[in-house]
């Protein structure tokens, strides 16, 4: 059984979110070979458990435009009996593409792999887990990446290069607006801090991102917060935004929208700081502290820092 | 320009769901049906745009058993010109979806087909990238501005790091995200009037698209129960506890 990963990668080297595919590939069993598009194949090859790096190092991949790298995956695809990708919005954006091009049905989002072709995937925003089995040849999979502890990166696959699969021209990139911060990926990060609706402001962000200093941690935000302006939509942790499972996860002023807790409530420890006692996210957190955030938030960064 | 919506009949955004007792799937007797959220706003998209004179026709279709036809009703009264209803009582997945939908295209030849990113309750995220594909079109997915120009659109997406902007050649399809816009409330007028606007009903089979799931369910499960832990005072026994107990600090 051949296993082919799409890298979540960038020309300077992969992202973590192939780390956590990878190790899907692993419980699934067989030879995974790693695909990367647009460069950074030598950092894909220390990856663990890869027996082969296809590198298809083409201007036409740089932006990751979903139609030249589905014809990419689809003029390989013939060699593997499953396709992985990490369900980031790239892997989330080109994989049913190719699934619809190969005719089989994508799983997506899978948290745990039963058997060869029987997967769990949660549904209705987590709140309910599938346990499907697919009946096609060829299975085209996405992996929620904070289901699957990231292998390490001690390898030495081979690079072999593959040809350009070509551009179909039906789109173009224009440009992007990318947040730029210090500050570990929200969704690979050993903390997180996330503000909601009662942070009342993105100037008040700010006491957050002094806690984040103290931890070394990423900064996110519900829905609410980013719908109001006062983060970009790159902080958002929900079930259509991003899904984390940190070591901590520190919700303040946030009331805890089933779509908000569908993000995070895999975290190990979920501390909440908020002033309604009858708040949802106390339901789910294991320290609940009832408070007025612009008071908890000083005393908290004075806290940390003795 | 015509603008064809799929639009799905899912539980409502606010029902809290309960798993079946005999794991078969999720209880549907007696829950309020809606139209799924992204749907909705990819409904508003379509009208904006006849409203700003870029598309002349909103055209929407649903697939889903007869009920199905009140969501297209209520994109009707919205404000969309008329529905296709493609009636089921079977599970219709992502790629039989997507194959159907292909058949209302080739039909209906709309320049712009907006998709919801994705429906609330299957979660699957697939149906418009498939559309795209099958179509041979392009696809800009989680789209938060759409501007269309002279034989293009140009769509900003949200992605993990931010944003990006597309220029896709038309037609193509657009997958809505939360801040495309803000639907409408559709006003007691304009649902009465969507009563009078047609709605045609068609099957599967007249699209000659076989709709068998291509995946089985063999059970759905309550996720592990994450109960509630402790109060703390004060900020200080707050980070104490996370010192000592949760050993986290």
């Amino acid at each position: 059984m051949a296993i082919l990963v799409l890298a979540e990668n960038d020309s300077t080297g992969v992202k973590p979110a192939t780390l956590n595919a990878v190790a899907a590939a692993k419980e699934i069993g067989g030879d995974i070979h790693v695909l990367v598009a647009g460069g950074g194949a030598d950092e894909a090859a220390k990856i663990d458990d890869v027996a082969k790096v296809l590198s298809a190092d083409d201007a036409a991949y740089a932006n990751r435009l979903a139609e030249p790298l589905a014809a990419l995956i689809v003029s390989i695809a013939g060699g593997y009996d499953y396709i992985v990708a990490p369900a980031t919005t790239s892997g989330k954006n080109v994989m049913p593409r190719v699934a619809a091009l190969l005719d089989v049905a994508q799983i997506s989002d899978i948290v745990k792999v039963v058997s060869g072709d029987t997967f769990v995937r949660p549904i209705y925003a987590g709140n309910a887990l599938a346990t499907v089995q697919s009946s096609d040849a060829k299975k085209v999979i996405t992996v929620r990446t904070t289901a699957f502890p990231a292998v390490g990166m001690s390898g030495s696959a081979p690079v072999e290069a593959v040809a350009a699969a070509g551009d179909p021209g039906l789109s173009s990139f224009v440009g992007a607006e990318l947040s730029k911060s210090e500050r570990p990926e929200l969704t690979s990060a050993r903390v997180v801090v996330s503000g909601g609706r009662g942070m009342q402001s993105g100037d008040n962000f700010h006491l957050l991102d002094k806690i984040a200093d103290k931890l070394g941690a990423a900064v996110g935000a519900s829905r609410a917060a980013v719908d109001a302006g006062f983060v970009p939509n790159d902080y958002q942790v929900g079930q259509t935004g991003k899904i984390v499972a940190p070591e901590l996860y520190i919700a303040v002023g946030i009331s805890g929208a089933i779509q908000h807790l569908a993000g995070m409530k895999d975290s190990k420890v979920i501390v909440a700081i908020n002033k309604d006692e009858e708040a949802p996210i106390f339901q789910v957190a294991d320290y609940g502290l009832v408070a007025d955030l612009f008071k908890a938030l000083p005393e908290l960064e004075a806290e940390l820092s003795k | 320009m015509k603008v064809l919506v799929p639009v799905k009949r899912v539980v409502d955004y606010n029902v809290k769901i309960r798993v079946k007792a005999d794991n078969t799937g999720v209880d549907l007797a007696n829950v309020k049906m809606s139209m799924n959220p992204f749907d909705e706003i990819s409904v508003e998209e379509a009208i904006r745009l006849k409203e700003a004179g870029k598309a002349t026709e909103v055209v929407v279709v649903s697939i889903g058993p007869a009920q199905a036809a009140e969501t297209i009703r209520t994109a009707l009264a919205m404000g969309a010109d008329r529905g296709i209803l493609i009636k089921t009582d079977e599970e219709v997945q992502p790629l039989a979806v997507a194959k159907l939908l292909k058949g209302v295209v080739d039909e209906e030849q709309p320049g712009l087909v907006i998709v919801g990113k994705q429906a609330i309750d299957d979660d699957s995220n697939q149906t418009g990238q498939m559309l795209s594909a099958l179509l041979g079109w392009g696809q800009a997915t989680f789209a938060s501005k759409v501007v269309i120009g002279d034989g293009s659109a140009e769509v900003t997406r949200e992605v993990d790091g931010g944003l990006e902007t597309l220029s896709l050649k038309l037609p193509a399809i657009v997958t809505s995200d939360l801040r495309l816009n803000e639907p409408r409330y559709a006003s007691l007028p304009n649902i009465m009037k969507a009563k009078k606007k047609p709605l045609a009903e068609k099957a599967p089979a007249d699209y000659g698209v076989d709709i068998a799931p291509r995946l089985k369910t063999l059970k759905v499960e309550e996720p592990p129960k994450r109960s509630a832990g402790i109060k703390v005072p004060d900020v200080a026994t707050l980070v104490e506890k996370l010192k000592t107990e949760a050993g986290v600090l």
